[in-house]
């Protein structure tokens, strides 16, 4: 087996006494624990206990995560494969945007109810959340950052001003205070724009406090003129990267040269935004306050001392950057590493990381199919036969299939899945309860769909037979018809010819008159229509008719054998009619099925001492059908002899 | 028209939607809704609004985005929902239960007003409510033990039970008349049921010759009485006029899974909704090509002749409604989709003026206020 990443969580059941032996199954989300006794005797605990994984699929705010997301997926997955990589790429990064406005949605929501709620637990929790989702979407941005085009420093200083907030906050304050210049935050404020790169916005601050000190105004004016001459690089302009590399050493050789002469020696604060943007790695690290972050140091300072830098080139700096930043004694968390790693451009690390750290497949799952849809990742295959993005999205929609509800966010997610998908789909809708006839609708149209028989079958026969248990002899009826179950079809028509033996009257003659061709189902149904519709003949007098039926039954085979009985004694009214129904040869047809059916009596049942009382009822049916048959042969010869006058 | 409508996620699955009733003398549109939930460990019942009472205190970016103004615990999935006055509403629940809530619109709660915990059962089981119509206070249910039960809001005890009113699966109910119900089950039959009557045999069995394709939904015409529309699994469209022949009237293909829902529109019945299994919720428009109001046409008139060689019994030819010669291939007939593409199955919609609400699988909730009828 191989090395464990992380040492595995512990999880205590509480209610389990102490040093007692513990039984567990696995569930496809969960594990149920019991207590154990290794010896038979003595009393056991009667409890089971349920230990869950993924909480977060309960939870009712993540759950417009799941359904949203669902959404752009499967949009995401209809993206056509022949469509030329520069049409896919915008669509591939506004399906990122889609995404992470989702995450985003999803954050706020809870972040309200976090604060708006009494309870100190449930704060905690949705707190919890929210900073797990203001991680995931980082990381995400990040990723997204990395793989679009362009210039990449810009991408990365909208991802560090999009994720700090506070700039904002803090500005506003300032701003709204009656003398801006003179707030406490105010070097704070502009020394922030600056970090982030808001030049023009800090030049706006600093205008405020260039009105208050007249007698500095040349100062100011001399950073103004060196804030607004920093260039940026623009990808898609006419400046190709050599020449924007010679205009920013020219610059940065501007700045250089105001340090070295003293120009701003005279205010603390001009001096120390001198040096941040000519790159001063010492200034930097002393506003940590208010970088906050090891990435925000990062992009800093490549912004100020490498702003050419390669996409390759990156990762020295991230690992150099973030063990500066950190304390010699504090640890990276677990964010830090999965930053790192994508700095790196190591999409795997950054996946296996995540999916140790968070406790749901969610993200993992949605990030690497985009990745793969992007062509960025190389697939290897795994042990087990599937690709990574393959297994990861197994492994979420599993989890969703045993949701009571999000159950059906999970097929399509198994449909996009091409080696194990619908595998893992068959067996896991077959254990989806089926309260009502129109969940098991639900379900069966995603089977039939996916031309899952086996499934539609087993389906079927479940809610057949629950049918039939509460004697909804038509409903069972509708379902072994959507089976095509021709042996349930056959169970419930002998249900009916069993009650209309005991009853002699048919039950729910709504369903039996109005089979239609569903009758042709089984035999057993074609005769039960067959024999209903004699019935009906027979009371609306249409006599010949309804003989013709009764006889065809018999000898077409559509009767059972065990029915001919009934058949041959509802044979007996037409018989003794004063008018002649049977022709001599259907008479002749008549006698000779009795005749079969007595002789297979008499064989299957040789020799007992005294006859019964059924048998001697049998016997006296027999004698009479006889009588009557006779009489009606003697009859029809002579109406078929005699020539119409 | 889809840019009009925006999906509000909301963490259910809605089994029904419906606009709350508006005096038809105002030309007020609807601005509060009900939704019941399905398939979930608690389900609910909840009120929206979605502010139509004039004036934008909305700062939310999307003006009419459903506000949630109240929800209450429901026992079991909500199969049906319709509001019974202003205040009430009456549920059909997964368990056979029915029950009436009455939504107190000063301090934004409900309260139980009335509940039948069994109504519908087996011997040994529960029995699913499967449908329910109301005319104030009569109320009338059906469910899957193929009974149809009437209450009255005020009264304890059932009025009236018709025990083996269908030994298939009663999926939904709807008045024809005052005292006449139509009811569609799971062997493709549209029973009339006659209350006056004391036998308890339907006055009238309609269904499709071939196959007994399960019939979901039913919706009666709103001012011409014989003229209904049903929608089953084969996701077909039928309309049919039940004062002539056992069979219906015209058949279109209309989705390509169950049809769950189908509604005339109430005041402009040229129009039809239905939503579907299959994600999609359709508008159907019939259209005269002549500009003359069909009342004053001739029944010579090519484009309005209806299928059936007779004229309809005391009528006139001019009034058959086109619904009953739809044929979509003649260009009589016209459908739009109303949702975007890739939702999960929309189980109930509910339409009402220019106002339209359905709810799906995929947990959202979907509000057109500019529907073009």
């Amino acid at each position: 087996m191989e090395e464990v990443d992380v040492e595995p969580a512990v999880t205590n059941i509480p209610a389990a006494s102490d040093g007692k032996h513990l039984g567990f199954a696995w569930g496809p989300g969960d594990i149920l624990v019991y207590e154990t006794l290794y010896k038979a005797s003595g009393s056991g605990c009667s409890f089971i206990h349920e230990v869950r994984k993924d909480e977060d699929i309960y939870s009712p705010n993540l759950r417009k995560l799941f359904n949203e997301s669902h959404h752009i997926f499967v949009g995401l997955q209809t993206i056509r494969e022949d469509l030329p990589s520069k049409n896919k790429k915008p669509q591939f990064v506004s399906i990122s945007k889609n995404y992470r406005s989702v995450i985003r949605a999803c954050m706020e929501e809870l972040q309200q109810v976090a604060v708006s709620t009494k309870d100190a637990e449930v704060a905690t929790q949705y707190g919890n959340q929210v900073s797990i989702l203001l991680a995931i979407e980082l990381i995400w941005n990040l990723c997204e950052v990395l793989t679009l085009s362009g210039s990449l420093l810009l991408h990365l200083l909208d991802w560090v001003r999009l994720h700090k907030a506070d700039v904002d906050e803090k500005a506003a304050e300032v701003l709204q205070s009656e003398s801006p210049a003179e707030h406490h935050d105010y070097w704070d404020v502009v020394v922030s724009y600056v970090l982030q790169g808001r030049l023009e916005e800090a030049r706006q601050m600093l205008v405020k406090q260039a009105t208050l000190h007249p007698a500095a105004r040349k100062m100011y004016k001399l950073m103004d003129t060196l804030l607004s001459k920093m260039p940026f690089y623009n990808p898609g302009g006419t400046q190709t990267l050599t020449e924007f590399d010679v205009k920013w050493r020219h610059w940065h050789g501007e700045v250089n040269r105001c340090l070295q002469d003293n120009s701003f020696a005279s205010n603390q604060h001009l001096e120390i935004i001198c040096k941040i943007i000519v790159g001063d790695e010492d200034t930097l690290l002393e506003h940590k306050e208010l970088l906050s972050t090891w990435y925000h140091f990062l992009v800093t300072r490549l912004l100020f001392s490498h702003p050419t830098v390669k996409p390759t080139e990156l990762h020295y700096y991230a690992q150099s950057c973030m063990t500066m930043f950190l304390d010699a004694r504090s640890v990276p968390e677990p964010l830090d590493n999965i930053l790192l790693a994508a700095f790196e451009f190591d999409i795997h690390q950054v996946i296996k990381e995540c999916s140790i750290a968070l406790n749901n497949w969610w993200f993992v799952a949605h990030l690497t199919d985009l990745l793969d849809h992007c062509k960025l990742l190389q697939s290897h295959n795994l042990h087990f036969g599937s690709n990574l993005r393959e297994f990861l999205l197994l492994e979420y929609a599993s989890g969703l299939f045993t949701h009571h509800s999000l159950w059906q966010l999970a097929v399509d997610y198994f449909d996009n899945c091409p080696e194990f998908g619908r595998v893992y789909l068959g067996l896991q809708i077959e254990h989806i309860p089926l309260d009502t006839e129109r969940k098991a609708l639900k379900v069966l149209r995603i089977c039939e769909q996916r031309q899952m028989s086996e499934q539609v079958r087993s389906i079927c026969k479940i809610m057949a037979m629950r049918a039939l248990r509460n004697n909804r002899l038509g409903s069972a009826l509708s379902w072994s018809i959507r089976a095509k179950d021709a042996a349930f079809a056959t169970l419930i028509s002998e249900r009916f010819l069993q009650d209309y033996c005991t009853r002699g009257t048919f039950s729910d003659l709504d369903l039996i008159d109005n089979l239609g061709p569903a009758m042709l189902l089984s035999d057993r149904l074609t005769f039960l229509g067959k024999y209903r519709e004699f019935h009906k003949l027979y009371g609306e007098k249409r006599f010949s008719e309804a003989a013709k039926l009764l006889l065809s039954l018999m000898t077409a085979k559509i009767a059972p054998r065990s029915f001919w009985m009934t058949l041959l004694t509802d044979a007996l009214p037409l018989l003794e009619q004063k008018e002649v129904i049977f022709s001599a040869d259907q008479t002749h047809e008549l006698m000779f099925c009795l005749e079969e059916l007595t002789s297979s009596l008499n064989h299957s049942a040789p020799g007992t001492d005294k006859p019964t009382q059924d048998e001697d009822i049998e016997q006296t049916k027999v004698e009479l059908l006889r009588l009557a048959l006779a009489r009606n042969l003697a009859m029809a010869i002579i109406k078929e002899g005699t020539i119409e006058a | 028209i889809m840019e009009n409508i925006n999906a509000k996620y909301v963490s259910q699955k809605i089994s029904k939607t419906r606009w709350r009733l508006v005096s038809h003398s105002s030309l007020q549109q609807p601005d509060i809704f009900a939704t019941g939930s399905w398939d979930n460990e608690v389900n609910k019942i909840s009120f929206w609004s979605i502010g139509n009472h004039g004036g934008s205190d909305t700062d939310d970016g999307f003006e009419g985005d459903p506000q949630l103004l109240c929800e209450y615990k429901h026992d079991g999935d909500v199969l049906d929902l319709q509001f019974l006055d202003q205040d009430r509403i009456v549920t059909t629940s997964s368990t056979g239960a029915v029950t009436i809530f009455r939504h107190h619109q000063n301090s934004q709660t409900i309260s139980v007003s009335h509940r039948w915990p069994r109504a519908h059962r087996y011997p040994c089981d529960n029995a699913p409510c499967t449908g329910v119509v109301c005319s104030s206070p009569e109320i009338v249910t059906v469910g899957e033990d193929g009974k149809i039960i009437v209450f009255r809001a005020d009264q304890e005890g059932v009025i009236r039970v018709i025990e083996n009113a269908d030994s298939s699966t009663i999926h939904a109910v709807t008045y024809l008349r005052t005292t006449e119900i139509l009811t569609v089950n799971s062997i493709g039959q549209l029973k009339l049921w006659d209350f006056r009557q004391q036998s308890d045999a339907p006055s009238q069995i309609l269904s499709l010759s071939g196959d007994r394709v399960p019939l979901h939904c039913v919706d009666r015409h709103p001012n011409q009485q014989h003229i209904v529309a049903t929608g089953g699994q084969d996701g077909m469209l039928c309309v049919w006029d039940v004062r002539q022949g056992s069979t219906p009237f015209s058949l279109m293909e209309a989705h390509s899974a169950e049809m769950w829902e189908v509604h005339f529109h109430p005041t402009n019945p040229d129009h039809l909704f239905t939503c579907s299994e299959d994600g999609s919720l359709l508008h159907w428009e019939t259209s005269t090509h002549s500009d003359m109001p069909s009342f004053l046409q001739g029944g010579r008139n090519n484009s309005m002749i209806s299928r059936s060689a007779m004229a309809p019994a005391g009528g006139n030819q001019s009034l058959i409604s086109a619904w009953l010669s739809g044929d979509s291939s003649k260009g009589r007939l016209e459908t739009t989709h109303m949702l975007p593409s890739q939702t999960l199955s929309v189980n109930s919609l509910d339409v009402l003026g220019q106002c339209l609400v359905c709810g799906t699988d995929g947990e959202a909730i979907f509000v057109n206020r500019q529907v073009p009828v």
